[in-house]
Parts: C-alpha cells; sequence; structure tokens
C-alpha cells in the first residue's frame, strides 16, 4: 500500500485509517506500508500507524513500513515506535522478509 | 558604551475559530515567523509540529470544537527566540493525569504523543491556567547564532 500526502488529525488520518481496514477485511496479512510519498506526519498521524499495526495484527498479519523520510524515522526513534515497527529503507528487501 | 542590549521584540496575536483549518493556519503562520527569524527548514518544521500539536490540544481537547469558543495565538519574536502562547476557553487541563507514552504498556496506544513531540521539539514548554479561563501553553524556541 503507498500512502502520500498528509496523515495528519482529519481526513489524512481518517483516509489511511479506513485503506488499513479495508485491506485486513479482504484478507491481506502481509501488508507493507511505503511511506515514501509522505510529507508530513503529525500525533495523530502517528497514533493511526499505531491503530493499523494493531489492526493487521490482531486479524493474523503483519504490517511493516518502507521508504521512511529523516523525519518520520525521526518521530519513531522519539516515541520509541522504532522498536514496535519493522521498517526497511529497500523495498525488495521488506517484501522479502515476509517469507 | 555599555553592553545593554535592548532587544527588539515584535509580538502578532491572533484570535482563530475551534476547526482544524485554524489549525492548519497557525501552524502555517508560525512556520513562516520562524523563517523569518533565522530557523532553518528542519527547524521550521519542528516548530510548526509542536505548534500544531499544541493547536489541536486547544481546538480538540480545550475547546472541543465549540463555535462560540476561540483560540488565542500570540507569537513573540526577538533576537534571542521565538516564543508562542496558544490558549483556549476551555475548563482546564492537568498534566498529571497523562500516562507515559514511552511506558511499554503504552507503546501501542493510540493517542498520548502530542506532549512528547512539543518536549523534543522545543527548548522550553510550559502549560498554566489561562486567565479568564481555560489553559495556556508557551513555546520557547531559542535563537542559537
Amino acid at each position: 500500500m503507498d500512502a502520500a500526502g498528509r496523515i495528519t488529525l482529519g481526513e489524512g488520518a481518517s483516509a489511511f485509517r479506513g485503506a488499513i481496514r479495508d485491506l485486513v477485511a479482504k484478507g491481506n496479512k502481509k501488508i507493507l506500508l511505503n511511506l515514501g510519498e509522505v510529507s508530513y506526519i503529525d500525533s495523530s498521524g502517528i497514533g493511526e500507524l499505531v491503530s493499523g499495526f494493531t489492526t493487521v495484527q490482531n486479524a493474523g498479519g503483519q504490517l511493516k513500513l518502507v521508504g521512511l523520510s529523516k523525519r518520520v524515522k525521526d518521530l519513531l526513534q522519539i516515541t520509541k515506535l522504532y522498536t514496535v515497527f519493522e521498517a526497511f529503507d529497500d523495498e525488495t528487501e521488506a517484501v522479502r522478509s515476509f517469507s | 558604551m555599555s553592553g545593554f542590549n535592548l532587544a527588539k521584540m515584535e509580538t502578532l496575536k491572533q484570535t482563530l475559530e475551534s476547526t482544524l483549518e485554524s489549525v492548519d493556519k497557525v501552524e502555517e503562520w508560525v512556520i513562516q515567523e520562524a523563517g523569518i527569524a533565522g530557523f532553518e527548514e528542519d527547524e521550521q518544521h519542528q516548530i510548526g509540529m509542536a505548534v500544531r500539536e499544541c493547536a489541536v490540544n486547544a481546538v480538540v481537547h480545550g475547546n472541543r470544537y465549540n463555535s462560540k469558543k476561540r483560540m488565542h495565538v500570540e507569537i513573540q519574536r526577538t533576537p534571542q527566540a521565538l516564543t508562542v502562547i496558544i490558549g483556549d476557553e476551555g475548563d482546564g487541563f492537568a498534566m498529571t493525569s497523562l500516562p507515559d507514552p514511552l511506558a511499554p504498556e503504552n507503546l501501542l496506544k493510540q493517542s498520548g504523543r502530542g506532549l512528547l513531540l512539543i518536549r523534543a521539539f522545543m527548548d522550553d514548554f510550559d502549560l498554566h491556567p489561562r486567565p479568564g479561563g481555560g489553559t495556556e501553553v508557551k513555546l520557547v524556541k531559542n535563537i542559537v547564532t
């Protein structure tokens, strides 16, 4: 799944939440979230990432991240969520990690 | 000649409606002022994000989107620092009641990270009752020359 733009309180966060739930509802168990085109995430957006992670996990799947900008990496460091999310710089490597 | 420096302070104020559009406006305004103050792009982004978190708190948790309540924003720019004061007209707020978002049992909670980001990005943060009711936060980012 490719995310783009801003994941902030309001439409951005709710659209993101809906997209993750749709994927899970359709039975997807291995979800790679590409944040390469995401320009901005606020604390609500981080909350949606966490919520997406737990939604997928509770359905027996895995959600991993790829394409994180330095700013998003910094946010994951500050919030200690780098200990929760499996994140990759390279998409091929990320896809391979699911198998 | 004495070393006394009569620093020039510019103060700007805005009163805004309790909407998410106001949050976006405040963020853009502060980023613009941070640029004028001489902060680099990454710092402008961090200041903007810290202010955004405070503005969200004022609109969502303080004023609860009440159309009769306003968000009050003041920016003070001196050669030493950029200070942003954001006030709401809500029922008040007790910071001691907030759980630690870095505690292992809270890491997967959806909310509660706003103040953590504010503290990470700003040099000084103070939260106090607003004169006349509500809550006021003061954010300071020092200008390092």
